[in-house]
C-alpha cells in the first residue's frame, strides 16, 4: 500500500528529509544492561546504539536474552545494572516520560477480542493521554497504514492471524512513537500475512521511524535491518551492519555432498587440503564443505571422482547471514 | 487520569459484552435467591409450614379420641392416621417427620397415673433422626394436648368419675388410717364433689371447664422494619446471601482475568505505556467495584419490585453495598497477586469464596449456626456483609448497625488490597 494513502504527501517528503538529517543522531543508548534470574544471568552487559531512522535487528535463539533486553528497554523490567536512554532520557518503570516515545509490539497479541479494532486503538492511545479529535485522526491514519480501515468496527476475534498482528502493530503506533520495538511480530503468521506485515514495517522505515526488530529468523532481519545485533546466552556476539557481518564469513559458498556411507578420514583430510576449501564438517554420510567461492566446487567434485567416491546427491549452497550465527556460536539459530 | 478512566471504561465494556459473566452474576443470584427465599418462608405474613405427623391410634377410649381430635385441630401439625407398619415405613422414608403411637389402654392408664402411683403409660414416638428439632416440637405439642385432655376428663368426664368412685371405694375397703391414705381420701372426695357440679351441657351459656392448661398465653410480635411484606421478608436475606455469593465469585473471575492478562502479555503491553502498576491495579479495582455495586443494586431492585423487599435504610444500604463492592475488588486482586497460574488459582479461589459465603450465612442464616460457629464467623468478612444487608433491609436498623458492617468490610478490603499491592510490587522487582 502506498504511503501516500495513509499520510499527507508532504509528510513523507518531510519525513524523508528529516530521516537523512537524523541518521547520525543517537536515539537509543543501551549501556551495559544486566539482568539475572536467580543464579542464571539472562542478560550480561548488553550494549548497543540505535540511531534515529535506523532499523536494528536483534537476533538470537530462544532464551538468548532478547525478550529480557526488550523488556528493560521498554521499562517493564528493572535492570540489575546498566541503563537505557532514549533521546537523552533514562527509561524507568512506571510513568516514565521516555515511555511516550516508545511503541511496543509484544510477541503475544495484546488485543481485547471483545472490543472493536477502533476501540482497541482508542484504549491504547488513551493510555498515552491522546483524546478528542487527535484520537480520531490518529485512529484513521493508523488503520489506513495497516490496511484495516475497512474493518475498523469489527472485533479482532473475527480477524485472521495476520490482521490481528497488524492491529497489534497499529496499537503501538497510535501515540506516534519515535522508536517502535517489535518482539517477534511474525510468530504463527502465514507467509502472505508476513509479507503484509513487512510491507507495513517498510513503510514505517521509509517514514523515518526507528525500529528494533527481534527475531530468530535471520531472513526477516536481513530484509529489514540496517544494523544487526546478535545475542546469545545474554551476551552481544556481534553488533554490525549486514555487509560487515558478511565480511566476517569464512566462506561465500558451501557444497553439500551426500555419500552412501560415512566418509573415511583419508578422504576428508584430502578434501581439506584442496585449494579454496575453508572448512569441512562431516556428519554421518554427509559432508558440508565451506568454499571461498562457488568456483571452488568443481575441484572438490573431481577429487571425489578420482578417489572412486560416487556421491548420491550434491548441491552448492549460497552462504546466508544465518551462517554467521553458526560461525559465531557453533549452533543454529533454531537449536 | 485519562488512562485511569480509559482502563475502567474498557473493563466495564468487556464485562457487559460477556454474556456468560452477566448471566452468572445477575440471573443466577436472582433465581437461587428466589428459591431460597421461598424455602425460608417468603414474606412476613406467610405461615410456617405444618409438620407432617403420623398417628397410630391403638386405644379406643374417650381420652384417646379427644387427644386425636386435639392433634388434628393443632395448626402446627398435619396429622395422618395410619397403621403402625405404615407409619414406621413413612417415617423411615422421610414422608412423615414423626409418628405418635397411642397404645391400647392408654386412656385408663393415663387417668390412673395422674393421681395414683400406678405405672405411667408410654406413648411411642417414632421420628426421623434428621429432624431432631421436629421431635422436640412434637413432644411439646403432644404433652400440652394429653395433659389438657386427661385432666379435663379426670375432673369432669365419665372416666374421671368412675376412677374417683373406684378409688374411694378401694380406700374404704382397705380402711387404711395412715396420714397419706387419709389425705388421698380427702382429695378424692373433693374431686368427687367437683365432678358432681352441673356440667356445661346442663348450664346453658357457660363454657366447659377445661381441666389443666398452660398457665399463660403469648402475644407474638415480630420486631423488624415493619409488618407484612415491609417486615420480615426471607427474600431480603436470600437475595443478600446469593448476591454476596455470586458477586464474590465474580471477584474470583476478576482475579483470574488479571492472571490471564499477565500470562498473555497484554498486562505487559499496558505497562509499556506511561502508566504505573498501581494505576493499572487501582483501575481494575475501581471497575470491579463499579460492576459489583451495579449488580448488587440490580439484584435488590428485582427483590424490591417482585418480592416487596423493603430497603429500610437506603443510605445504610448504599454504604454496605459500596463496602462490599470494594471488598470484592480487593479479594479479586488478592487472588491475582498470590495465584501462580489461572488454572490453579481458580480452584483454590472458588473453594475459598464458597467457604466464605457459607460461613457468612449466605446459604443458611448465621443465627441458625451453633454458638461456637457464630463466634468463629465474626472473623469472616462476608458475615458482616450479609448481616449488614439484613440490618438495612428487614431488620430496619439504623446507621450505627450499617456503619459497623461497613467498617469491618472496609478493614478487610484495605487488608486484601495492601497485601495484593505489596505482592504485585514484589513480583515486579
Amino acid at each position: 500500500m502506498p504511503v501516500a494513502k495513509a499520510l499527507p504527501p508532504a509528510y513523507t517528503l518531510r519525513a524523508g528529509l528529516a530521516n537523512l538529517a537524523a541518521m547520525a543522531t543517537i536515539l537509543l543508548k543501551v549501556s551495559q544492561l544486566t539482568k539475572s534470574y536467580g543464579a542464571r544471568r539472562a542478560v550480561d552487559a548488553v550494549s548497543f546504539l540505535v540511531q534515529a531512522g535506523q532499523t536494528v535487528g536483534l537476533i538470537g535463539p530462544n532464551g538468548a536474552g532478547k525478550s529480557s533486553t526488550v523488556s528493560m528497554i521498554c521499562g517493564l523490567l528493572r535492570p540489575d545494572a546498566g541503563s537505557v536512554e532514549l533521546d537523552g532520557v533514562v527509561v524507568t518503570r512506571g510513568r516514565s516520560d521516555a515511555k511516550r516515545k516508545i511503541g511496543f509490539v509484544p510477541q503475544d497479541l495484546a488485543l481485547y477480542d471483545d472490543l472493536s479494532a477502533r476501540e482497541n486503538l482508542k484504549l491504547f492511545a488513551a493510555l498515552y493521554g491522546i483524546r478528542g479529535a487527535e484520537l480520531t485522526r490518529r485512529c484513521d491514519q493508523v488503520l489506513e497504514l495497516v490496511n484495516l480501515a475497512d474493518r475498523a468496527g469489527d472485533k479482532p476475534a473475527t480477524f485472521s492471524g495476520g490482521m490481528k498482528r497488524r492491529l497489534n502493530i497499529a496499537a503501538a503506533l497510535m501515540h506516534d512513537p519515535q522508536l517502535l520495538i517489535l518482539d517477534e511480530p511474525t510468530v504463527g503468521v502465514d507467509p502472505q500475512s508476513r509479507n503484509a506485515i513487512f510491507d507495513t514495517l517498510e513503510q514505517l522505515k521509509q517514514m523515518g521511524r526507528s525500529l528494533i526488530y527481534t527475531s530468530h529468523y535471520m531472513e526477516e532481519v536481513e530484509r529489514l535491518a540496517d544494523h544487526i545485533v546478535i545475542i546469545d546466552h545474554g551476551k552481544v556476539l556481534a553488533d554490525e551492519s549486514p555487509a560487515a557481518l558478511y565480511r566476517r564469513l569464512p566462506a561465500q559458498a558451501a557444497l553439500r555432498v551426500e555419500l552412501g556411507q560415512a566418509a573415511p578420514a583419508a578422504l576428508t583430510d584430502g578434501i581439506r587440503a584442496l585449494p579454496g576449501v575453508n572448512s569441512l564438517r562431516s556428519e554421518a554420510a554427509t559432508l558440508e564443505i565451506q568454499l571461498a567461492s562457488g568456483d571452488d566446487a568443481l575441484p572438490v567434485m573431481l577429487y571425489l571422482e578420482r578417489q572412486g567416491c560416487r556421491p548420491l546427491h550434491f548441491a552448492t549452497v549460497q552462504t546466508k547471514l544465518e551462517d554467521i550465527f553458526l560461525n559465531l556460536t557453533g549452533r543454529s539459530l533454531r537449536d | 487520569m485519562t488512562a485511569f478512566i480509559a482502563l475502567v471504561r474498557k473493563d466495564l465494556i468487556l464485562f457487559l459484552a460477556d454474556r456468560r459473566a452477566l448471566l452468572m452474576s445477575l440471573v443466577l443470584p436472582i433465581v437461587i435467591g428466589t428459591f431460597f427465599g421461598y424455602l425460608f418462608g417468603g414474606f412476613g405474613a406467610a405461615r410456617t409450614s405444618r409438620i407432617d405427623v403420623a398417628l397410630v391410634q391403638l386405644d379406643s377410649s374417650e381420652i384417646s379420641s379427644k387427644i386425636t381430635a386435639c392433634l388434628n385441630a393443632d395448626p402446627a401439625l398435619r396429622v395422618s392416621e395410619m397403621a403402625l407398619g405404615q407409619a414406621t415405613q413413612e417415617v423411615r422414608k422421610g414422608k412423615q417427620k414423626a409418628a405418635i403411637v397411642i397404645p391400647s389402654g392408654f386412656g385408663t392408664a393415663a387417668g390412673a397415673a395422674l393421681f395414683g402411683p400406678g405405672k405411667k403409660p408410654e406413648i411411642g414416638l417414632l421420628y426421623d433422626p434428621s429432624q431432631q428439632a421436629v421431635l422436640a416440637m412434637v413432644k411439646g405439642t403432644l404433652a400440652q394436648h394429653v395433659m389438657q385432655v386427661v385432666s379435663t376428663e379426670m375432673f369432669g368426664g365419665k372416666t374421671g368419675k368412675q376412677f374417683t368412685d373406684n378409688s374411694l371405694a378401694g380406700l374404704g375397703l382397705l380402711g387404711a388410717s395412715d396420714p397419706d391414705s387419709v389425705a388421698l381420701r380427702q382429695l378424692l372426695a373433693s374431686v368427687q364433689k367437683f365432678q358432681a357440679r352441673p356440667q356445661a351441657a346442663d348450664r346453658p351459656g357457660k363454657k366447659p371447664l377445661g381441666g389443666l392448661s398452660m398457665p399463660f398465653s403469648t402475644r407474638d410480635e415480630p420486631i423488624s422494619s415493619g409488618t407484612g411484606r415491609a417486615g420480615y421478608n426471607s427474600y431480603a436475606h436470600s437475595f443478600a446471601g446469593m448476591g454476596v455469593q455470586f458477586i464474590l465469585l465474580l471477584g474470583v473471575d476478576i482475579g483470574i482475568g488479571v492472571l490471564l492478562a499477565r500470562r498473555s502479555g497484554i498486562w505487559n503491553r499496558l505497562l509499556a505505556a506511561p502508566v504505573s502498576l498501581n494505576t493499572l491495579l487501582l483501575a481494575r479495582a475501581a471497575s470491579a467495584s463499579l460492576i459489583a455495586l451495579g449488580l448488587m443494586c440490580a439484584i435488590f431492585l428485582f427483590a424490591a419490585l417482585v418480592f416487596g423487599v423493603r430497603i429500610a435504610n437506603p443510605l445504610g444500604f448504599a454504604g454496605v453495598a459500596l463496602c462490599f463492592s470494594l471488598l470484592t475488588a480487593s479479594f479479586g486482586l488478592l487472588i491475582a497477586a498470590f495465584g501462580k497460574t489461572p488454572e490453579a488459582a481458580r480452584g483454590i479461589a472458588v473453594f475459598a469464596a464458597l467457604i466464605l459465603v457459607m460461613l457468612g450465612g449466605a446459604w443458611v442464616p448465621s443465627f441458625l449456626f451453633p454458638p461456637w460457629v457464630q463466634s468463629l464467623t465474626v472473623a469472616v468478612p462476608t458475615r458482616w456483609a450479609i448481616d449488614g444487608f439484613d440490618a438495612v433491609t428487614w431488620r430496619g436498623l439504623g446507621m450505627d448497625a450499617a456503619l459497623i458492617s461497613m467498617g469491618v468490610q472496609l478493614a478487610f478490603a484495605v487488608l486484601f488490597g495492601v497485601l495484593a499491592l505489596w505482592k504485585f510490587g514484589r513480583d515486579q522487582q
